[in-house]
C-alpha cells in the first residue's frame, strides 16, 4: 500500500498533537491544576492514528481510560477535551465526566470508559445498530492487553462473530495491566491468536509503526464495511509513562523502558517522511510547534472557562 | 378492550411499538423461535423476523452491554435477561454504563433501551431463580424501574418504557404471566411515574407492587368483611415514584402498610417509609408496617417457600396491628 505525502504528514500531525496534549496534561497534573487522575497515551500514538485514519465521521469508536489519543485521532475537539480535564463547564461533559469519560456522540465517539473492558459490548451493540440500519458505518473498539482477559472480550467477540457485525477490535498491547506484565497475565504471546476461538481474522502488528497499523486496520475495516464481519488486530506497543500520572512504574525494567523509548513511533515516522523526502526536518518541527501551540491555546481556553455551578449536579441524569 | 393475560399484554405492548417504530428490536436468550423462557415473546419472531427478534448466545454481559451501544447508536433495543437473578452477570453494563453515560457525557447521549426481566418466587425455583431485586436498580440514578401488576399496566407501561429516552428496567412477575384482564387494543401508553389506586379505601393505605398487589387486594377483601376499609395503592413504577399519590393516600387513611416480595433490609419499602416520615409524618396516626420476605435466600421446598413469601394472612395481621 502506497501512502501519500498528505497521509503521512497527516499522521505526523495527529501523533504530535496527541503527544503534545499528553505531555501538557502531565505537566498540568504535576502542577496540581487537574483534579482526579489521568492516564496518558504517550508512546502509543501510532495505534489510534493509524486506525482512525481509516474512519469516517459516521463511524463509531469506543475508547478506554487511556483515551485522549483515540479521541484526538477520531476528530475530538482539543479545547473541549482540555476544558473537561480542568473540570470546566465548557468541557465536553460540562465537568461531569473528566478525562475518563470524554465522549462526542456526534463524532461517533461513544466514550472513554473507566471500566476496563466495558467498551467491548458497547462497540458490539453499536455495530449491531450499524448493521441493522444498513448505513455502511463500522465500529472500532480500542482496549488494552488487560481488557482482553475480561469476560466482556469473549462475549463480545463471540457475539460479533456469529452475527458478522461490522466491528474491528483493536487490542493495544502495551504489555502492562497496571503493574502486571503480559507474561504474568496471559499464557499466549499474541492476543491476536485469540481470534481463532471466534473464527475471525487476527493479526499482530508493530503498534509503534503507524504505517503497519494503518494497513492492518485498512484491511479489517474494509472487511467490516463490506459485511464480512469482525476482526481482531493486536498492536504491540509500550506506554512511556506509568499507569496513571504519579505512578513511578517501579515494575518496569529501566533497560526495557530505554529500548522501547528508542522505538518511539514519532521519530520513526519522522525518519520515514524524511527518507521519502516528503518533508524536511524543519518542516516537521513546524508541525510539532503548531501542535504545541494548539495545545497551549486549548489550555488558555480551559483556564479562562467558567467552573460549573453547584446546582449543575442535578441536571443531565435523565433525558426528558 | 380485549381479554389478555399479563404475558400477552406485555407482548402486545412490544408488538404495537415494534410496528410503530422500526428502530425497536428485541433480543435475548431464547426469545426467538422458542418464544422466551416464559413464552412472553411467543410469535414475535414469526411476525418480525430474525433481524428484529434475535436469539443471543448465553452472554448476559454482551446482551446488556450491546443494548447500551445499540441505543447510543440510534436504536431502541429491548433486551431480555431471562431471570432477574442473572442481572448480576451484567451488572456493570447496567450500573456503570447504561445508568451513567448520559450524566458522565454532560447530557450529550440518549440511551433509549429497555431491559426486560422476570422476577419473583412461588414456583420452587429456589435461590437463584426467584428473587425480587428491584431495590438494586432504584439505588442507581439514571435508571427507571417499572413493575406492572396487571395486564393493562403491563401493556401500557411497556409502551412507555420503549418510548422513553432513558434506560428502563422492566420487571415482569412470573406469577402474574397467566393472569387475565381487560386490556385496551392498539396503541396504549401508561405514563411512567403515575401510581394507580387499585382499590379505594378509607381506613388504611396498603402500598404494594407487582404480584403483591394481588395479595393486598385479597387481604382488603377479607378486611372489608370485618369492617376495615383498605386502600390499595400500586406505584407501578418505583423510579420515577409518584410521591404525591402516596402522601395523598396516607393523608386520607392516616395508616400505612407497605408490602413487597423482596427481602426486608434495604428493600424499597424502607424508602417509601422514609419518604412518608420525612414529608408526611403528621399524616400518620400509627407506626408504618412493612410486610416483606425475611432476610434469607429463597428456599426450595414448597413449605419453606410458602413460609418465606408475604401473603394475605401476613398482610391482614399487619393491618390488625394498627387497629
Amino acid at each position: 500500500m502506497k501512502l501519500t505525502k498528505e497521509q503521512l504528514l497527516g499522521f505526523y500531525k495527529t501523533m504530535t498533537t496527541i503527544r503534545a496534549f499528553e505531555m501538557k496534561a502531565a505537566e498540568l497534573f504535576a502542577a496540581g491544576q487537574l483534579p482526579g487522575f489521568v492516564h496518558l497515551y504517550a508512546g502509543e500514538e501510532a495505534v489510534a492514528t493509524g486506525v482512525c485514519a481509516n474512519l469516517e465521521q459516521k463511524d463509531f469508536i469506543t475508547s478506554t481510560h487511556r483515551g485522549h489519543g483515540h479521541l484526538i485521532a477520531k476528530g475530538g475537539k482539543i479545547d473541549l477535551m482540555m476544558a473537561e480535564l480542568f473540570g470546566r463547564s465548557t468541557g465536553y461533559c460540562k465537568g461531569k465526566g473528566g478525562s475518563m469519560h470524554i465522549a462526542d456522540v456526534d463524532l461517533g465517539i461513544l466514550g472513554a470508559n473507566g471500566i476496563v473492558g466495558a467498551g467491548q459490548p458497547i462497540a458490539t451493540g453499536a455495530a449491531l445498530a450499524c448493521k441493522y440500519k444498513k448505513n455502511g458505518a463500522v465500529v472500532v473498539c480500542f482496549f488494552g492487553d488487560g481488557a482482553s482477559n475480561r469476560g466482556t472480550f469473549h462475549e463480545s467477540l463471540n457475539m460479533a462473530s456469529i452475527w458478522r457485525l461490522p466491528v474491528v477490535y483493536v487490542a493495544e498491547n502495551n504489555m502492562w495491566g497496571i503493574s502486571n506484565n503480559q507474561k504474568n497475565h496471559m499464557n499466549v504471546a499474541d492476543i491476536a491468536d485469540r481470534a481463532g476461538a471466534y473464527g475471525i481474522p487476527g493479526v499482530a502488528v508493530d503498534g509503534n509503526d503507524v504505517i503497519a497499523v494503518y494497513e492492518a486496520a485498512a484491511e479489517a475495516i474494509k472487511r467490516a464495511r463490506s459485511g464480512d464481519g469482525p476482526s481482531l488486530i493486536e498492536c504491540k506497543t509500550w506506554r512511556h509513562r506509568g499507569h496513571f500520572e504519579g505512578d513511578p512504574a517501579i515494575y518496569k525494567d529501566p533497560k526495557e523502558q530505554e529500548a522501547w523509548l528508542k522505538k518511539d513511533p514519532i521519530p520513526r515516522l519522522a525518519a520515514k517522511i524524511i527518507e521519502l523526502k516528503y518533508a524536511s526536518r524543519a518542516e516537521l518541527d513546524k508541525i510539532e510547534a503548531d501542535a504545541e501551540a494548539e495545545i497551549e491555546a486549548a489550555v488558555k481556553f480551559a483556564q479562562a472557562s467558567p467552573i460549573p455551578s453547584p446546582e449543575d449536579v442535578f441536571t443531565d441524569v435523565y433525558a426528558e | 378492550m380485549k381479554q389478555m393475560t399479563y404475558a400477552e399484554a406485555i407482548r402486545d405492548g412490544m408488538r404495537v411499538e415494534m410496528k410503530r417504530d422500526p428502530n425497536v428490536l428485541l433480543y435475548g436468550e431464547d426469545v426467538g423461535i422458542f418464544g422466551g423462557c416464559f413464552g412472553v415473546t411467543a410469535g414475535l419472531f414469526e411476525e418480525f423476523g430474525p433481524e428484529r427478534v434475535i436469539d443471543t448466545p448465553i452472554s448476559e454481559t454482551a446482551i446488556a452491554g450491546s443494548a447500551v451501544g445499540a441505543a447510543a447508536a440510534g436504536l431502541r433495543p429491548i433486551a431480555e435477561i431471562m431471570f432477574i437473578d442473572f442481572m448480576g452477570v451484567c451488572m456493570d453494563e447496567i450500573l456503570n454504563q447504561a445508568a451513567k453515560m448520559r450524566y458522565m457525557f454532560g447530557g450529550k447521549a440518549k440511551l433509549p433501551m429497555v431491559v426486560r426481566t422476570p422476577c419473583g418466587a412461588g414456583m420452587s425455583a429456589a435461590a437463584q431463580h426467584s428473587q425480587s431485586l428491584e431495590a438494586w436498580f432504584t439505588h442507581i440514578p439514571g435508571l427507571k424501574v417499572v413493575m406492572p401488576s396487571t395486564p393493562a399496566d403491563g401493556k401500557g407501561l411497556m409502551a412507555a418504557a420503549i418510548r422513553d429516552d432513558n434506560p428502563v428496567i422492566f420487571i415482569e412477575h412470573k406469577q402474574l404471566l397467566a393472569v387475565p384482564g381487560e386490556v385496551p387494543e392498539g396503541e396504549y401508553v401508561v405514563p411512567l411515574g403515575k401510581a394507580d389506586v387499585k382499590r379505594e379505601g378509607s381506613d388504611v393505605t396498603i402500598i404494594a407492587w407487582s404480584w403483591m398487589v394481588q395479595k393486598a387486594l385479597a387481604a382488603a377483601e377479607a378486611l372489608a368483611a370485618e369492617g376495615i376499609s383498605a386502600e390499595i395503592l400500586d406505584p407501578r413504577t418505583l423510579v420515577p415514584l409518584d410521591k404525591e399519590a402516596i402522601l395523598k393516600s396516607v393523608g386520607k387513611t392516616n395508616k400505612l402498610v407497605i408490602v413487597h416480595e423482596a427481602v426486608k433490609t434495604g428493600g424499597f419499602g424502607a424508602e417509601i417509609a422514609a419518604l412518608v416520615c420525612e414529608e408526611g409524618f403528621d399524616l400518620l396516626d400509627a407506626p408504618i408496617k412493612r410486610v416483606t420476605a425475611p432476610d434469607t435466600p429463597i428456599p426450595f421446598a414448597p413449605v419453606l417457600e410458602g413460609a418465606y413469601l408475604p401473603n394475605e394472612e401476613k398482610i391482614i395481621k399487619a393491618v390488625h396491628d394498627l387497629f
